[in-house]
C-alpha cells in the first residue's frame, strides 16, 4: 500500500477561555489513504471544523503528530504552513469565502499567484480551465454577488482544485445549498475523487454522507465510529434520476393543462 | 509573488474604493501641493531679492557717517562725525584695492521745466558714480571730470523724471531749474527699477558734487561715499583699507571708536537672502505638517481597511499567502496611494504657484529638487504610515481572520 495522505496521532486541541479550558479535540487518530472520499459527521460542536482546520494546516494542534503526504507538519513555521497549503491543499468552506467584487476567474487565479515554486506558466488560462471543469466556463467575469450560491461554491471548488492539490478539504460545502445543488456539488467531488484527488467532506446530512466511501463519526472531540460504505451512491446518476422525475412532472402538468 | 500581479492587486483594491481612495489621497495632495507652492513663492522672492541686490552695483562698498556699533547716540566729536570731500579724495588717492570712488551729496529739491514741476532727490556725485553703480546713460552723456572741477551746472536725469517731465521728447540739451538754479540736461539714465525696499531708483537727478555743494545743498558734508573694490575677492581687504584711511583722516589713529561705518552690499545681500531662505524653510515646514497629517490619514484608512478586510486576508492566507505577501500588498497599496497623491499634489502645486504668481504679481520658481523631494517624501509617508497597518494584517491568524464577521 502507498503512503497515506494523512496520518495523525493523538491530536488534541484545547482552547483557553479565561479560567476554563475547552477541549475541542481529545486525542484523534486517523489515517486516510490516497484516493479516499471520506465524510466526517457529528453533532454541532463535536470538533469537526477544528479537525478540518488542523488537517488543512490552517490551525495547529495543541498536541499530537501530523504527517501530510509524507511531510511532518507539526512544528512547522507559519511560512512553511502557508507554502504547504498552497502546494498540497485545496479548501472549500461552507460560506464560500470568495473575494468580493472580484471576478470568478480572478478568484480562482488567486492561489496560483502565491506559488513560490514557479511551476505555473499561464495562470489565467489555468483558472479558466478550472472554471470550465466545474461547469462555469460561461461565468468567468461574474463577481460573487452576480452568482447563485451553487455557482459560488463551484467557483470555490475551482479555486481549490486549480493548484492540483493532493488533498481537498470541504467543511460543510453543501450547508448553504438546496438539495438539488448539493447533489450537483457532490457529483463534482466524486468526479474529482475519481481523477485521483483525496477528498474529505464534513457534513451534517446523512444524504450527503451516502456519497462517500467511508464515514467517520466525531463526538465530543473523539472519533466514535469509522466505517466503510459498502456501495456509495453515485451523485451523477441521482441527478439524472432527478431530471427524469422533474420531466415527468412537467409532462403531467402539460397534459392536465391540455 | 510577481511584482506585476502585486501592482495589479494593489491598484485593483484601491480602485474598488474610489471615493475613499480619493479622500485619503486628498491629504497628501494638499500637503505636497502646499509644499510646492510655498517653496515656489519663497524661492521666487529670494531670486528677486538677489537680482535687486545685484542691481545696486558691483563690488559696492558704502561709507556712511556715524558708527553703527556705538548705537548712534553717543557721538561726542560732532565736528568729525561727518564725511567730507577730503575723506573721499584721501580714499581715492591712498587706496590700492579700489577701482572707483565717488562722494555722494544728497539733497531734495524741485525740478522745474516749462511743462511742470517734480520734487526729487538730487545726488551730487563724481564721474565714477555710474561705474560703481553699474549704471548707464541711454541718451547724451554723463558730465565730465572737467564739469566737476569747474562746478558746471549740468544734470543727468533719471528715467522717472524723464517720463514725467519730458514724456515725448529727448531732454538732452534742454534747460531745467533745480530749485532756483538753472541747469543744462546732458544725459538720461537707463531705467534701474525699484530697490528691494520699494524705493524708485530712477526718481533721481545726478549733478557734479562740486556744483551740488556750491549751489544746492548749502553745506559741504557728504551723505555717503561709494566705492568699488577691484575684484570680489578683495571686498574684505578693501573695506579694511578704507577703514584705515578714514581713521587716519578723522584723527583716530591714537584710539577711539570709528565715527563712520564701512559696509559691504554683499553682506546686506546675504542677510536679505538668508532671511528669505529662512522664510522659505519655515513656510515649507508648515506645509509639510499638512503632509504628515495626510500621512496619518493614510494610516487611519489603512487600519480601517485591515479590519474591514480581515476576511479577505484570511482567504488569501488560506490559499497560501505568507504573512510577508499580505504585508507587501498593504504596503504597496499605501505607497501607490500616497505616490498618486504626491503626483497630483505636484501638478496642483505648480498650477497654484503659477496662478498665485499671476494674480499677486509675485515671482515664483520651483527648484527641480523640490519635485523629487516631494515625490520621494510622499512615497516615504506611504511606507512609514502604511507599515504599521500592513504588519497588523500580516500578523493575523488565518483561522481567526476567516472567522471574522
Ligand atoms: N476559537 C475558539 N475558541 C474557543 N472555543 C472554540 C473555538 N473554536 C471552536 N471552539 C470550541 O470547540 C468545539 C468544537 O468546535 P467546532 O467548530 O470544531 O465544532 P463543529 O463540529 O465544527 O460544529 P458545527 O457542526 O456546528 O460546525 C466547540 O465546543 C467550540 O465551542
Ligand atoms: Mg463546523
Amino acid at each position: 500500500m502507498s503512503t497515506p495522505v494523512i496520518q495523525i496521532g493523538g491530536v488534541e486541541k484545547v482552547y483557553h477561555m479565561g479560567e476554563t479550558d475547552v477541549f475541542a479535540l481529545r486525542g484523534v487518530d486517523l489515517t486516510v489513504s490516497a484516493g479516499e472520499l471520506l465524510a466526517v459527521m457529528g453533532s454541532s460542536g463535536s470538533g469537526k471544523s477544528t479537525l478540518m482546520n488542523i488537517l488543512g494546516c490552517l490551525d495547529v494542534p495543541t498536541a499530537g503528530s501530523y504527517v501530510l503526504d509524507g511531510i511532518r507538519v507539526d512544528g512547522m513555521s507559519r511560512n512553511d504552513l502557508a507554502d504547504l497549503r498552497n502546494k498540497k491543499l485545496g479548501f472549500v468552506f461552507q460560506g464560500f469565502n470568495l473575494l468580493a467584487r472580484t471576478s470568478a476567474v480572478e478568484n480562482v487565479e488567486l492561489p496560483l499567484l502565491y506559488d513560490r515554486t514557479g511551476r505555473w506558466m499561464d495562470t489565467r488560462a489555468m483558472a479558466v480551465e478550472a472554471l470550465q471543469r466545474v461547469g462555469l466556463g460561461e461565468r468567468l467575469d461574474h463577481q460573487p454577488s452576480e452568482l447563485s450560491g451553487g455557482q459560488q461554491q463551484r467557483v470555490a471548488i475551482a479555486r481549490a482544485l486549480v493548484t492540483q492539490p493532493t488533498l481537498l478539504l470541504a467543511d460543510e460545502p453543501t450547508g448553504n445549498l438546496d438539495s438539488r445543488t448539493s447533489v450537483e456539488v457532490m457529483a463534482l467531488f466524486q468526479a474529482l475523487n475519481e481523477q485521483g484527488i483525496t477528498v474529505i467532506i464534513v457534513t451534517h446530512e446523512p444524504d450527503i454522507a451516502q456519497y462517500a466511501h467511508r464515514v467517520i463519526d466525531v463526538r465530543d472531540g473523539r472519533i466514535m465510529k469509522d466505517h466503510v460504505v459498502a456501495a456509495p451512491r453515485r451523485a451523477a446518476e441521482d441527478l439524472i434520476a432527478m431530471d427524469a422525475e422533474a420531466a415527468a412532472i412537467a409532462a403531467g402538468e402539460t397534459r392536465e393543462a391540455a | 509573488m510577481k511584482t506585476k500581479s502585486l501592482l495589479t492587486m494593489a491598484t485593483g483594491s484601491i480602485l474598488k474604493n474610489k471615493m475613499r481612495t480619493m479622500l485619503t489621497m486628498l491629504g497628501i495632495v494638499i500637503g505636497v501641493g502646499a509644499v510646492i507652492v510655498m517653496v515656489a513663492v519663497g524661492n521666487g522672492a529670494q531670486k528677486q531679492i538677489e537680482a535687486q541686490i545685484k542691481n545696486l552695483g558691483t563690488n559696492l562698498i558704502v561709507v556712511t557717517p556715524g558708527s553703527t556699533a556705538a548705537g548712534g547716540a553717543s557721538q561726542g566729536a560732532q565736528t568729525f562725525n561727518r564725511l567730507t570731500v577730503a575723506d573721499a579724495d584721501k580714499i581715492k588717492s591712498d587706496a590700492t584695492l579700489l577701482s572707483a570712488v565717488s562722494p555722494v551729496i544728497v539733497t531734495r529739491t524741485q525740478v522745474i521745466t516749462g511743462k511742470g514741476n517734480w520734487r526729487t532727490e538730487i545726488n551730487g556725485v563724481a564721474t565714477d558714480y555710474l561705474t560703481i553703480r553699474d549704471w548707464n546713460v541711454t541718451s547724451g552723456d554723463l558730465f565730465t571730470d572737467d564739469d566737476v572741477r569747474t562746478k558746471r551746472k549740468v544734470a543727468v536725469l533719471g528715467a522717472t523724471i524723464v517720463k514725467n517731465l519730458f514724456p515725448d521728447s529727448d531732454p538732452v540739451g534742454s534747460q531745467i531749474q533745480l530749485g532756483h538754479v538753472p541747469f543744462m540736461v546732458v544725459g538720461v539714465l537707463a531705467p534701474k527699477g525699484q530697490t528691494s525696499s520699494g524705493v524708485d531708483q530712477d526718481d533721481i537727478v545726478l549733478v557734479p558734487y562740486t556744483t551740488a555743494q556750491a549751489r544746492l545743498s548749502g553745506f559741504s558734508f557728504l551723505g555717503q561715499i561709494l566705492a568699488s573694490a577691484s575684484s570680489p575677492k578683495d571686498m574684505i581687504a578693501a573695506q579694511e583699507e578704507i577703514r584705515g584711511i578714514m581713521r587716519d583722516s578723522h584723527g583716530l589713529l591714537g584710539g577711539g571708536a570709528d565715527d563712520f561705518t564701512v559696509r559691504d552690499q554683499t553682506a546686506i545681500a546675504q542677510a536679505a537672502t538668508s532671511t528669505t531662505s529662512v522664510m522659505t524653510g519655515l513656510l515649507a515646514a508648515i506645509a509639510s505638517i499638512s503632509l504628515i497629517v495626510g500621512g496619518i490619514g493614510i494610516m487611519n484608512i489603512m487600519l480601517v481597511s485591515v479590519t474591514e478586510r480581515t476576511r479577505e486576508i484570511g482567504i488569501r492566507m488560506a490559499v497560501g499567502a505568507r504573512g510577508s505577501d499580505v504585508l507587501t500588498q498593504f504596503l504597496v497599496e499605501s505607497v501607490v496611494m500616497s505616490l498618486l497623491g504626491g503626483v497630483v499634489g505636484l501638478a496642483l502645486g505648480f498650477g497654484g504657484a503659477a496662478i498665485l504668481g499671476h494674480v499677486m504679481g509675485w515671482s515664483t520658481a520651483t527648484p527641480l529638487i523640490a519635485v523629487f523631494v516631494a515625490v520621494g517624501f510622499s512615497a516615504a509617508v506611504g511606507v512609514f504610515f502604511g507599515y504599521y497597518p500592513a504588519r497588523k494584517a500580516a500578523a493575523l491568524d488565518p483561522i481567526q481572520a476567516l472567522r471574522y464577521e
